[in-house]
């Protein structure tokens, strides 16, 4: 935890991330305005005192719409990597602890799932089935668990070999019931670690899917779509795509250095890389 | 290595390959709706006629085998949006332009990445060190999506120095392909770094500063081939962002490549084109990780024994 606090930048970033999320999950208190309420009459304005940020072209005031945004990329960051994490988990533990030709079977699956550019299944998901925020937590969550999986693998071989676990065996306990009371408390740290590194990259592919349109439904606001509104009309009104898309850029941003803070403070030796 | 290579090619890329198309074609099989069901104003004989016509009447287990019996001639079948055309002529059209512009990306990513790479970690701890670094972190951050729009914005309509959409002229390719690839650049001088820090404290690299040589050939003809076996394994995974990023690209800068086709095909439902492209995307991407391995055993002579 020291060693966490002494990293400026992570901290900082915590903070960062502290209020974006608290101003999100607040959002129906802070903002006198309605995210999908149109005031045709504004139109866009630039960033005054009745509008912080501006209006967008259908007079929307743009920072409601970034925090009621927020509420959606944040859940969605969340919620596809729980499930990444559960399935990466349940992938890597398994392989790793029957070892042998399950393992060499199962970890190059995750080889060739890996080099195969798996947005197109999101994508066909997404238009072939309901466009629920379900289906997008569990079609992001589907194809961002192979490094968790990777990692995980290697830590469980690597307990598997030491005493306690075959005191464990040697004792009769069950195989399930070891890899739940003894193999994954001792693994949570990288977990942890990268569960946090995986937050940005499921934030940007919601963007992404957001952005060609499959994501999040409008009047519904998402920070992919309120930067797919702002492309659209940035030659007159450039604020609508800045504001959005240095918002997010600086989330991704926190999220990497808290990611990077919490591997320093958990492995020490990588720092020094 | 001949062993591993026809192991490769005759068992697992057709396994592999046909997983893929089976898990996408009864994946929109299955899904509720079809390609005709967006256009409203269609009599029911009519789409009887249509379904007739593309094969869709027939029970979903023989369209599945006479779809794999065509496939495996070459055949992709007509596509289900574009009247008269084969998906294969599609993606003969279409593939070249989005070819064109991966290949420029990750030429961009590769040079620039990997001298910045280089030049960071044989300066390791200093401002050009950290310059290196923050600027590749912003790279990895600034979504592709938010900085082609600004480029355009900068570059295209402020400015007036670049042209914002289009395919025709080789001003055309220069914006989209540096928003392509500035990602993958920021990725591979991180990556370069690091693996070049590795190197630069090894014998055979003292060796050669003993002996007198200079600095930039100790860098880029000694340490360089030690350093870029982790750069070159990434090169697989990048591809398939390659492929992702086109969709965003494509689309953004009005590109007519294939990542603008599967984008529509997609939303337009056309079976046809989906499937074809999809396993048209995965040969691409296989035969690109076997050239790779192919490269990584030449970089890497001690791969050889145990490859095979």
């Amino acid at each position: 935890m020291r060693r966490f606090v002494r990293n400026r930048a992570a901290v900082v970033s915590t903070l960062f991330l502290a209020v974006m999320l608290l101003l999100s999950l607040l959002a129906p208190f802070l903002s006198p305005y309605a995210y999908d309420v149109q005031d045709l009459a504004t139109g866009a304005v630039f960033s005054n005192g009745a509008h912080w940020l501006g209006t967008d072209i259908l007079g929307r005031d743009l920072f409601t719409r970034i925090l009621y945004g927020g509420r959606v990329s944040f859940a969605v960051g969340i919620c596809a990597t729980f499930v990444s994490v559960v399935i990466g988990v349940s992938w890597g533990a398994v392989a790793g602890w029957i070892g042998g030709r399950t393992d060499a079977v199962m970890m190059r699956f995750v080889d060739i799932v890996y080099a195969f550019p798996f947005t197109i299944f999101v994508i066909i998901l997404m238009v072939f089935f309901n466009r629920s925020l379900l289906l997008l937590f569990l079609a992001i969550g589907a194809v961002e668990w192979l490094t968790m999986a990777r990692i995980v693998r290697g830590q469980v071989l690597a307990l598997r070999k030491r005493e306690f676990i075959e005191a464990a065996i040697g004792a009769g306990l069950s195989h399930p019931y070891i890899i739940v009371r003894h193999i994954l408390p001792n693994i949570a740290g990288p977990v942890v670690v990268y569960a946090t590194l995986t937050i940005p990259s499921v934030m940007l592919l919601e963007a992404f899917l957001s952005f060609l349109g499959l994501g999040v439904q409008p009047p519904a606001s998402s920070w992919g779509i309120l930067i797919r509104e702002g492309a659209e009309s940035m030659e007159a009104y450039p604020w609508l795509l800045l504001y959005p898309g240095i918002l997010l850029s600086a989330t991704l941003f926190s999220l990497n250095f808290i990611g990077d803070g919490l591997r320093d403070a958990v492995d020490p030796r990588s720092a020094k890389e | 290595m001949i062993k591993f290579l026809l192991r490769r090619i005759g068992f697992e890329m057709p396994l592999s390959l046909l997983t893929i198309i089976t898990i996408t074609f009864f994946l929109i099989r299955l899904a509720p709706g079809g390609p005709f069901s967006a256009e409203k104003n269609v009599a029911p004989e009519v789409l009887k006629e249509l379904e007739k016509h593309y094969g869709l009447d027939k029970p979903l287990g023989v369209q599945y085998l006479r779809y794999l019996g065509q496939a495996v001639r070459g055949n992709l079948g007509p596509s289900l949006k574009y009247p008269g055309r084969d998906v294969s002529d599609l993606i003969r059209e279409a593939f070249p332009v989005s070819l064109e512009l991966g290949v420029y990306a990750l030429l961009i990513a590769l040079v620039l990445g990997i001298t910045a790479g280089v030049l960071a970690a044989s300066r390791a701890g200093t401002w050009c060190d950290y310059l290196v670094m923050s600027v590749s972190m912003a790279g990895i951050c600034i979504p592709s999506f938010v900085l082609g729009p600004l480029l355009v914005l900068v570059f295209g309509l402020l400015l007036g120095w670049l042209p914002v959409a289009g395919w025709s002229s080789p001003l055309d390719r220069i914006l989209p392909s540096i928003t392509l690839g500035l990602v993958y650049t920021a990725y591979i001088a991180r990556m370069m770094r690091g693996s070049m820090l590795e190197v630069l404290v090894q014998d055979f690299i003292k060796t050669a500063r003993a002996k007198g040589l200079s600095e930039g050939t100790i860098l880029f003809r000694h340490a360089l081939r030690g350093a870029l076996p982790p750069v070159v394994s990434f090169l697989g995974p990048a591809a398939a962002g390659l492929i992702s990023g086109s969709f965003v690209i494509e689309t953004i800068f009005s590109i007519p490549g294939l990542g603008r086709y599967f984008v529509a095909a997609a939303f337009n439902r056309d079976y046809a084109m989906i499937l074809g492209t999809v396993a048209f995307y995965a040969v691409v991407i296989m035969v690109f990780n076997m050239l790779v391995d192919i490269l990584l055993v030449a970089l890497d002579p001690r791969l050889r024994s145990r490859r095979a």
